[in-house]
């Protein structure tokens, strides 16, 4: 997440001192993002030393106060014309979870799936219950809407429809692997109990396998 | 399956079988319910054995794999099928013993139902097709028809109230199809893939209103695939092969979005 951009943006519209950033980023995104009043101070200060802002005296109260450069404003508009890095790595931990727990014979992967599809929804239920406050609040209030509860709500959005990318990539998932039929830790049937492969015979044993592990295994291999 | 259109409108309104029960008691109880489809060979297990008891106030949300019995448990909710064994109890009638007479009161009465195909009757206006259970309810077709505009309105469709199915999209369709579940004072609301022609945003909409209704008392059960419709629930129950595997609740106020989030 880019503070930097986030506190260039409200700086845009005129000049602030640090606090007030932080009161300003909070209730545009929600406090998703909780800032403490440090982080911001480092930042202004990183933000200045590459000349993006600069102080611009203080105001009544005594407070320090910054203003954007022309530099500043350019990176801005840099900021919102380009795409944002679709690597994020915390995300990915759930997809390595899924790849070891199919590789593993002794995991049942359904039960993996259904545990963070429990979690997930329930996540999905606080934002959703959030977000049915927030629009019975705004349908409560005539006249135009407060752009920070539009932007409050659109965040709240975000975190829905990214928790919902996961659930329906779990449910994805879990649909493939049964139709491979590579799901339980083994077949209750009674094929002989299958040894824990050695790297060797785990290529043929996923063959068997549907090929799902196999199909793994080469796609990894591609890489 | 038979729709809203095929019940007998009756002269007098069967007395309902409800005595007087307690303000938080389930207006949806389902015990040991089993259906079973077909028999022999054929044989499928479409329900092994549900318990779930929906409570005023509350929604439900079922979501489970295609095939998983979630249609099935609905219509059986509703009045439209029977269990093979087990119980259905809707505001205390138990519906594996009523007449069908009480069934069909009932089922005009307190429950609405969304179904998955619209099931709107091509013949009469979006306005009619939401008036019709009320009017078969005995209530005048003035007032019957101000509660159809009233209801179309909350779907956003106040302006197409004289329009026929064949005239509106699929979405428009699916939401006179809402209204006329919501319409009157619905004590039971079962909605079967309901934002299935939405997109996102009507779908919220559709799945505010229903959360309101609850919220003032209703109980309702929502089939979907959707997470992000099921988020709107205060519990989601999945079903696998006719069983019941899990069950979220309503996290209480501990999320990563608490302090202050919620102004
Ligand atoms: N009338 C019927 N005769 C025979 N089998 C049936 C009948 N109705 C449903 N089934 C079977 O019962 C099982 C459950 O069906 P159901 O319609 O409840 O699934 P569902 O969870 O609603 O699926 P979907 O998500 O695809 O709507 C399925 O295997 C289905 O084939
Ligand atoms: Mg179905």
């Amino acid at each position: 997440m880019s503070i930097r951009h986030g506190l260039l943006a409200l700086l845009e519209r005129g000049p602030r001192y640090g606090f007030q950033l932080r009161t300003e980023f909070e209730s545009r995104t929600g406090s998703t993002w909780p800032l403490n009043v440090g982080q911001v101070y480092t930042t202004l200060s990183r933000l200045e030393r590459d000349g993006l802002v600069v102080p611009a005296g203080e105001d009544d109260a005594g407070h320090a106060l910054y203003a954007i450069t022309e530099g500043g404003r350019d990176e801005l508009r840099q900021w919102f014309a380009s795409p944002v890095d679709r690597a994020n790595p915390p995300r990915n931990e759930l997809a390595i979870k899924l790849a070891m727990a199919v590789g593993s014979p002794d995991v049942d992967v359904r039960a993996v799936i259904q545990a963070q599809r429990v979690h997930t929804i329930r996540a999905m239920q606080d934002y959703t219950r959030l977000k049915g406050q927030a629009l019975e609040a705004a349908a409560g209030e005539p006249g135009t809407p407060d752009r920070d509860d539009v932007a409050w709500q659109l965040v709240l959005d975000q975190l829905i429809f990214q928790a919902e990318a996961e659930a329906r990539w779990l449910d994805h998932c879990e649909t493939r692997l049964v139709r491979l039929n590579a799901l339980s830790p083994r077949p209750e049937a009674d094929d002989a109990p299958a040894p824990v492969p050695a790297d060797e015979e785990a290529e043929s044993a996923a063959e068997e396998d549907g090929g799902l592990r196999g199909a793994l295994r080469r796609t990894r291999a591609r890489r | 399956m038979s729709g809203q259109s095929a019940q007998q409108p009756s002269a007098s309104p069967a007395a309902p079988a409800s005595a007087s029960a307690p303000p938080d008691a389930p207006v949806l109880r389902l015990e040991s319910l089993t259906r079973v489809h077909g028999s022999g060979a054929t044989e499928v297990h479409a329900l092994r054995g549900i318990d779930l008891d929906v409570r005023p106030g509350e929604l439900v949300a079922v979501m489970g794999p295609s095939g998983s019995g979630k249609s099935t448990l609905l219509t059986i909710a509703g009045g439209l099928d029977l269990p093979t064994s087990g119980r259905v109890i809707v505001e205390g009638t138990d519906l594996t013993t009523a007449t069908r007479k009480e069934i069909a009161a009932l089922r005009r009465r307190s429950i609405g139902y969304v179904f998955q195909d619209y099931n709107l009757i091509p013949a009469l206006t979006a306005a009619e097709n939401v008036a019709l259970p009320r009017e078969l309810d005995g209530i005048g077709a003035r007032k019957a028809r101000r509660e159809a505009l009233a209801a179309l309105e909350e779907t956003g469709l106040a302006e197409l109230a004289d329009r026929f199915p064949d005239e509106m999209s699929g979405g428009q369709q699916q939401r006179v199809a809402i209204a006329r579940a919501l319409v009157g004072d619905r004590r039971l609301v079962l909605a079967d893939e309901p934002t299935g022609a939405l997109d996102s945003e009507t779908g919220d909409t559709v799945l505010a209103l229903l959360r309101s209704r609850c919220d003032a008392g209703a109980a309702g059960i929502l089939v979907t695939h959707e997470p992000r419709f099921a988020a709107w629930a205060d519990r989601v129950v999945f079903l696998r092969d006719g069983s019941v595997v899990d069950m979220t609740l309503r996290s209480s106020a501990e999320s990563l979005l608490t302090g202050g989030a919620a102004q």
